[in-house]
């Protein structure tokens, strides 16, 4: 099904330990260019360190342990060479609470450029960043205001104008839109559509409408089996399919609200 | 007692006449303690001040202490003062908040951290006289400094270091955890997340802890005495191995002295010395109210 799509990101038999607690089980996954991503399911079932995965920002737990293989265009980000700090460059994040810096508006967009050494017009990457996250009219007259002036809304966009300004293939977000009105909501939406054509964008939601309005594939996730803690990915397709004709019984029960 | 209103069922007995009386009974008490420790405070400032404040005139800073009350000042006091509170901030700031730093930032949570910390704890509570006692057999002795201003700096660098690694850790985890993981996430370096956010952030919080641990230092006197540094200076302080005196110090050289004149100058030496404490909780107030990120 994904044959059409070139793959951005796969795991392989991922499994994720807190200590002695056993996360994530054994998921296996493909997740294609340039597209939108969902992965849904009842909170607590590891979405969020599924997610963290890809940046290695669980490297930042110290008790966390990832076993197995997460590939970037066909590079084990968790191969020993590797150092987190150059794979967070290329996947970016976007937090479910916004937390941009207590800096200007221009400085939160240009800092992470700043730091990988960009040789180009910083001026010039700031204003196409903030218009790629669909902010630019609302700021361009106050790029020095304090970014903690800003609604919630409009600083969520401009963490994805920050996340944007370094020129990431991947964007990853963790519930983006959880703190936000349904039309700050709408607009972040409205914004992964334009996004999607350069990025390829893996979301976290709790949110089954969001999933199926914004989302090409979707992955649903569950606790791996009764009485483990553990969550797992039981289904991933077109999220189409996965909310018209989902194979698992457990997918079908979800999605139609028919949940716990 | 019967209520008010009509279901008042006899059921209870809600003595609300008493109850009011002994609220008004604790207010009345609590007020009074704070108008006490108020009185107390104006008698002992008015006191000192109808004492000294006609010695304030410009030769009590310009001159050096004399036989004769009227040609005493406080100048090589100043100067020892200003120069101790320099060199010990020099040292003990970039150690504090290095140590800050790292107990925040770097440490992990095992065995030799907690060591450190409770280290820490308990010498933030180690009578000043301690230190002093630190200061004469490492400092004068040890490394042959002798009762110099750089020997006194030291100490008191040792005794502020606690205070200032404290105040750090508390202005440093007061930087919330989600503007680091927005640094690190976009490709910056543990370093460069510290240097660019945590300590910028940080920084008012910082510089709060660090003036009020140098405003105990200004006030210190026992560790200094006890290093020597009870002496009578008439020269200018010129280099950190000169000898010195510091304001308390001076201060407690008049007030042993039998003259009434000596004692009124003791008075304009405290008020001085005051002054410049006020001055110091003040800044610290104004940074944290001014610089201080609301998250
Ligand atoms: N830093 C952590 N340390 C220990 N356990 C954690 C940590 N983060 C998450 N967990 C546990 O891992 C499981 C999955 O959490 P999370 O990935 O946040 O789920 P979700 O995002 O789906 O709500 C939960 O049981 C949670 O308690
Ligand atoms: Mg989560």
């Amino acid at each position: 099904m994904l044959e059409q799509h070139e793959i951005a990101l796969s795991v392989k038999n991922l499994n994720v330990y807190y200590g002695g607690f056993h996360a994530l089980d054994n998921i296996s996954l493909e997740i294609p260019a340039r597209q939108i991503t969902a992965i849904i399911g009842p909170s607590g079932c590891g979405k969020s360190t599924f997610l963290r995965c890809f940046n290695r920002m669980n490297d930042l737990v110290p008790t966390a342990r990832v076993e197995g293989t997460a590939l970037f265009y066909g590079q084990n980000i968790y191969d020993p060479k590797i150092n987190p700090v150059e794979v967070r460059r290329h996947i970016g994040m976007v937090f479910q609470k916004p937390n941009p810096f207590p800096k200007s508006i221009y400085e939160n967009v240009a800092y992470g450029a700043r730091i990988n050494g960009y040789k180009g017009d910083m001026d010039e990457l700031v204003e196409r960043s903030l218009r790629a996250a669909a902010l630019w009219d609302e700021v361009k007259d106050n790029l020095k205001k304090s970014a903690l002036a800003l609604s919630g809304g409009q600083q969520q966009r401009l963490c994805i104008a920050r996340a944007i300004a370094v020129e990431p293939q991947v964007i990853l977000m963790d519930e983006p839109a959880s703190a936000l009105d349904p039309i700050a909501t709408l607009k972040i939406e409205e914004l992964m559509q334009e996004l999607k054509k350069f990025y390829t964008i893996v979301i976290v939601t709790h949110n089954m409408q969001q999933a199926a309005r914004v989302s090409d594939y979707t992955a649903m996730m569950m606790l791996s089996k009764e009485g483990s803690r553990a969550g797992t990915v039981i289904e991933f397709g077109p999220t189409s399919q996965i909310f018209t004709k989902p194979k698992d019984k457990r997918t079908e029960d979800y999605v139609t609200g028919r949940f716990g | 007692m019967n209520g008010l209103f009509a279901n008042e069922n006899g059921r209870f007995a809600p003595r609300l006449s008493l109850r009011l009386r002994f609220g008004r009974v604790f207010q009345f008490l609590s007020l009074a303690a704070v108008t006490l420790g108020l009185i107390m405070l104006s008698v002992l400032l008015i006191d000192i001040i109808l004492d000294g404040y006609k010695w304030l005139r410009p030769e009590f800073f310009t001159e050096f202490p004399s036989r004769f009350p009227e040609k005493s000042g406080l100048r090589s006091a100043l100067q020892g003062s200003l120069w101790m509170i320099s060199l010990t901030a020099l040292m003990a700031f970039p150690v504090g908040v290095g140590a800050a730093i790292y107990l925040e930032e770097y440490a992990s949570d095992n065995w030799f951290t907690r060591l450190i910390e409770i280290n820490i704890a308990n010498l933030a509570g180690v009578p000043s006289i301690i230190y002093g006692l630190l200061g004469l057999g490492l400092f004068v002795r040890g490394l042959e400094l002798g009762r110099s201003v750089l020997a006194g700096s030291m100490t008191m660098a040792l005794l502020v270091l606690p205070i200032i690694i404290v105040s750090g850790r508390e202005a440093i985890r007061a930087v919330p955890q989600s503007v680091r993981h927005a640094s690190l996430a976009l490709g910056a370096t543990q370093w460069q997340t510290i240097q660019n956010h945590v300590l910028p952030y940080a920084m008012p919080g910082i510089l709060t802890g660090t003036i009020l641990a140098m405003s105990r230092a200004i006030g210190e006197t026992a560790p200094l005495i006890t290093i020597g540094a009870l002496t009578y200076i008439r020269f200018d302080l010129k280099g950190p191995l000169d000898l010195f005196t510091v304001l308390p110090i001076q201060i407690f050289n008049w007030v042993s002295l039998p003259k009434a004149e000596f004692q009124q100058l003791a008075a304009a030496g405290i008020i001085v010395l005051l002054a410049v404490l006020l001055s110091l909780n003040a800044l610290a107030i104004v940074l944290r109210n001014k610089l201080q990120i609301r998250w």
